[in-house]
């Protein structure tokens, strides 16, 4: 069984969508959650639909959902105080060493983050690999796992199946409601997930097909 | 933000033109364009708090989207498909075009004060 849980992702909305189901499962099980939340994804583009957040008021509206979205999960939230669309700019080092200090104070037993290179958004790509570094850099004896999340499209072709599986559709009702804590960004992230906007699937049926599986693969640090 | 109404947006670009303001200029297509659609590009442009002062500014254009140029003392600043706007609590004038699901696709900000970094 895990000791405490840390989750590395750049944007509020990223743990809704990514593990939010398994954060339910570990909490369930009594299992510490924290959550270390790259930026406020001040860049966004969603703005609500119809729009209720300019560029200007973006971050605080999401900074708001955030907090929400963590308390529906029941986890601890770190917000690390990057810009949204610029952690690929900076000192990986630097990030790295950031994230060593915290992991070495908070000595979870297993870090989840994004798969760097397969995971689409160049934040993701650049918080991930930060995140490994930072892991690969401690103490091999209490390094805790990592699981990486890939989403390109091609990463099944590319990394093989992931080894580690859940089945979250028993807590499906709190991924959604983790994910529409993200007011701002639901309709427009789960609306993507439409491909035939005539379909009369409601949004929650959809999410159910796309998400009810969250998938990882172990970071191997011997190769 | 609200509709473009053209007579108070041309206002408040007056009220900005020459004296030094910050500027902020965007446009994007999101980060997941080519995810959702491998024959698309990803396509983003943005630049915060550049110090300008502009001669004069106009707005032209339908209700569906108009262009805002600034003319400064060495060149141009320009943003096309502007819809919605308003002024907001720090008096800044943000102007933006989204789609038709609300994602922002462009916008130009004009400010004395500095933008949040």
């Amino acid at each position: 069984m895990e000791k405490h849980v840390v989750v590395i992702y750049p944007h509020p909305d990223d743990e809704a969508f990514g593990a939010s189901g398994t954060i339910t499962k570990f909490r369930e099980e009594g299992i510490p959650v924290t959550y270390l939340c790259g930026t406020l994804g001040e860049m966004g583009r969603n703005m609500g639909n119809p729009t209720f957040a300019t560029r200007e008021s973006l971050p605080e509206i999401r900074k708001k959902e955030l907090i929400a979205a963590c308390e529906v999960l029941d986890v601890e939230l770190r917000m690390l105080g990057y810009r949204d669309k610029t952690l690929e700019f900076e000192s990986k080092d630097e990030v790295a060493k950031r994230l060593r200090t915290i992991l070495e104070e908070v000595k979870p037993s297993l870090v989840i983050t994004h798969y760097p290179e397969h995971a689409v958004h160049p934040d993701h790509n650049a918080l991930g690999a930060a995140a490994i570094e930072a892991v690969r850099q401690m103490n091999p004896s209490s390094r805790p796992k990592v699981w990486a999340q890939a989403i390109s499209n091609d990463h099944l072709e590319k990394l093989g199946n992931p080894d580690i599986c859940f089945d979250i559709t028993p807590f499906f009702q709190k991924k959604m409601d983790t994910i529409l804590s993200h007011r701002s960004q639901a309709d427009g992230v789960l609306g993507k997930m439409k491909k035939d906007p005539n379909q009369d699937k409601d949004l929650e049926a959809i999410a159910k097909e796309r998400m009810g599986v969250e998938r990882f693969y172990t970071w191997n640090f011997e190769s | 933000m609200k509709a473009i109404d053209v007579d108070q947006v041309q206002q408040a670009i007056d009220r900005y033109a020459n004296k030094p303001v910050y500027i902020h200029l965007e446009t994007t297509n999101g980060a997941y364009a080519s995810h959702f659609d491998d024959k698309a590009y990803n396509i983003g442009v943005f630049i915060r708090n550049a110090k300008i002062s502009y001669e004069h500014g106009k707005i032209v254009g339908t209700d569906q989207a108009y262009r805002v140029g600034l003319k400064t003392d060495m060149g141009w600043v320009y943003a096309e498909g502007l819809s919605q706007w308003e002024i907001d609590s720090d008096d800044r004038l943000l102007m933006a075009g989204h789609d038709r699901e609300g994602r922002l696709m462009v916008a130009l900000e004009i400010g004395e004060k500095p933008f949040d970094y």
